[in-house]
């Protein structure tokens, strides 16, 4: 009795979760424009979806940006982590308070704290504007996927390297880098994650000319429900689907070494 | 080594630090957001809050956030327990189908249910071939409480997940061997092993929920004005950042308390488990 009770449950907190999602899918497939009948199978908004120019120069936007900063982002994450990770104990801490900052922070106030300082300094808001502040809510990420395998690291290994010729740079790039290089790629991936999962950051950066997908999808949908945008999310979930199932799948086996 | 982390302090100083005192400061003053010289020390700007529009929107966000996290409490932790329980073959699969519809931008989720929720959308279709009258919810505070609490479910599931996986079975049985209950047990043992869960899941809900504009302006249209939306406007149309800022630091203010009334109910369960 009891674990019938408690599959109905999970059953009907998986449908609530889940009729959203199906729905938007089906809908994108569905030649009536309407959003309550079914009117047969047709690819005619995602056509729509490729022949749009909006779409098409908004999506090329999101990647752009979500590669450089996370190139950027996770090249600065990792050499600072290493930095923090030879602080000393006080030190440590504050920087990693002041780390902790725009992840606890909620988005929209560094969304207008970022834009704030950008007018007040005379950097218009636009593309530059917005690959600074993914850098900026970004970096802290890296930090934290890279920090616990530095601890992880036999601290010697580095000074014997220099204890045997290595100058420094050699000891990071031989010794170093390969050491950590897991949570250096998982903090990438992570970066890139979040800065096309991003939108109320971009929002408040992005000016008048700079439009990425979320941000041209939520003018759309204040316009009202378009069967395009059902085209478009769909891509877009299945693209985190795979990044995230590639991030899952790292991690597990993360753990299998460990164990 | 050490010295590579102080580019990383500077760039910080910079673009977190130095734009957050930058609001503190524009919440202070009044003038012409781009000529300092007419800028004035006031308070004004916070006394604002006492007009009548300013409390609604201050009581409404408190209000929708505070049921949003309550519902999602009473919802999500059986789900976390359930999850936690289940044979250890199912655990992991149960929790990513739970994650899965996390992974959509929340964008793309609130907009799901605008489509769902609309007037000829397939949640009035079914009502009214069931001979039922439809739902005009949205826009409205009840779709701004609904699209909360689906895309906030999964912060609260997570944490409280995390602590009850780790409660060990012995326990249990040890609770149960004494002589309690099913409901005893839970009672005097698993819930108070949880709280540093719910706490963190409860803080975890509320942030987004109180500063949220996405979901009351998808959903909540111009009748559900949040702090949040308040915020963009002075921003973006309305262009009067002081005002803009004394409600982000109002809204910081606000976060800040919760967390510390939350880690002070976090704190006692450990003070009282000391005890006994």
């Amino acid at each position: 009795m009891m674990k019938f009770l408690k599959r109905a449950y999970l059953g009907i907190i998986f449908l609530f979760l889940y009729t959203p999602i199906v729905v938007l899918i089906a809908f994108s497939f569905n030649s009536s424009k309407s959003r309550g009948q079914w009117g047969g199978f047709t690819l005619k908004w995602y056509l729509d979806m490729l022949g749009d120019r909006q779409i098409r120069e908004a999506l090329v936007f999101t990647i752009v940006i979500a590669v450089l900063s996370t190139v950027l982002s996770t090249v600065f994450g990792t050499v600072a982590a290493i930095g923090v990770h030879n602080l000393g104990r006080v030190s440590k801490t504050a920087v990693l308070n002041l780390n902790n900052l725009p992840v606890l922070n909620p988005d929209i106030i560094t969304g207008v704290a970022l834009m704030t300082l950008f007018i007040s300094t005379g950097l218009p808001l636009g593309p530059v504007a917005m690959l600074i502040a993914h850098i900026v809510f970004s970096t802290p990420y890296v930090i934290l996927a890279v920090l616990p395998k530095l601890r992880q690291m036999n601290r010697y290994t580095a000074e014997a390297a220099m204890d045997l010729g290595a100058t420094p740079a050699m000891a990071l790039r031989k010794v170093i880098l390969p050491e950590i290089s897991p949570g250096i790629i998982s903090g990438a991936l992570m970066a890139f994650t979040m800065s096309i999962d991003d939108f109320v950051i971009s929002f408040f950066t992005a000016g008048t000319d700079a439009t990425n997908l979320s941000i041209l999808i939520y003018s759309m949908a204040k316009r009202g429900v378009k069967p395009s945008i059902n085209a478009l999310s769909t891509v877009m979930f299945a693209v985190v689907v795979i990044l995230l199932l590639i991030i899952n799948k790292r991690s597990d086996k993360g753990e299998e070494l460990l164990l | 080594m050490r010295l590579l982390a102080w580019p990383y302090v500077g760039w910080m100083a910079v673009f977190v630090v130095v734009p957050l005192l930058l609001v503190l400061v524009y919440s202070f003053t009044s003038g012409d957001i781009h000529d300092v010289s007419t800028w004035q020390f006031t308070a004004d700007n916070f006394a604002r809050f006492n007009e009548p529009t300013y409390l609604k929107v201050m009581g409404d966000s408190f209000v929708l956030a505070t049921a949003s996290t309550s519902i999602c409490l009473l919802l999500g932790y059986p789900v976390a327990m359930i999850i936690a329980r289940a044979d250890i073959r199912y655990r992991n699969l149960l929790l990513m189908f739970f994650l899965v519809p996390m992974w959509m931008n929340f964008l793309l989720r609130t907009y799901a249910w605008m489509s769902l929720l609309s007037p000829n959308g397939l949640i009035n279709r079914g009502l009214q071939a069931l001979g039922l009258p439809i739902l005009e919810i949205m826009p409205g505070p009840w779709a701004v409480l609904l699209g909360m609490v689906y895309n906030f479910l999964p912060f609260m599931v997570l944490p409280i997940y995390t602590v009850l996986s780790k409660i060990e079975k012995p326990l249990l049985e040890a609770s149960s061997d004494l002589g309690a209950n099913k409901f005893l047990t839970f009672w005097k043992v698993i819930f108070p092993l949880s709280i540093p869960g719910v706490v963190s899941g409860i803080t975890m809900v509320f942030m987004p929920a109180v500063s949220t504009f996405v979901i009351s302006s998808l959903l909540g249209g111009s009748k559900t004005l949040l702090i949040g939306d308040v915020i963009e406007q002075q921003f973006t149309y309305e262009r009067n950042w002081h005002f803009g800022s004394s409600l982000s630091i109002i809204l910081m203010i606000i976060i800040l308390l919760s967390m510390a009334v939350m880690s002070r109910i976090d704190r006692k369960p450990a003070e009282g488990g000391r005890a006994v």
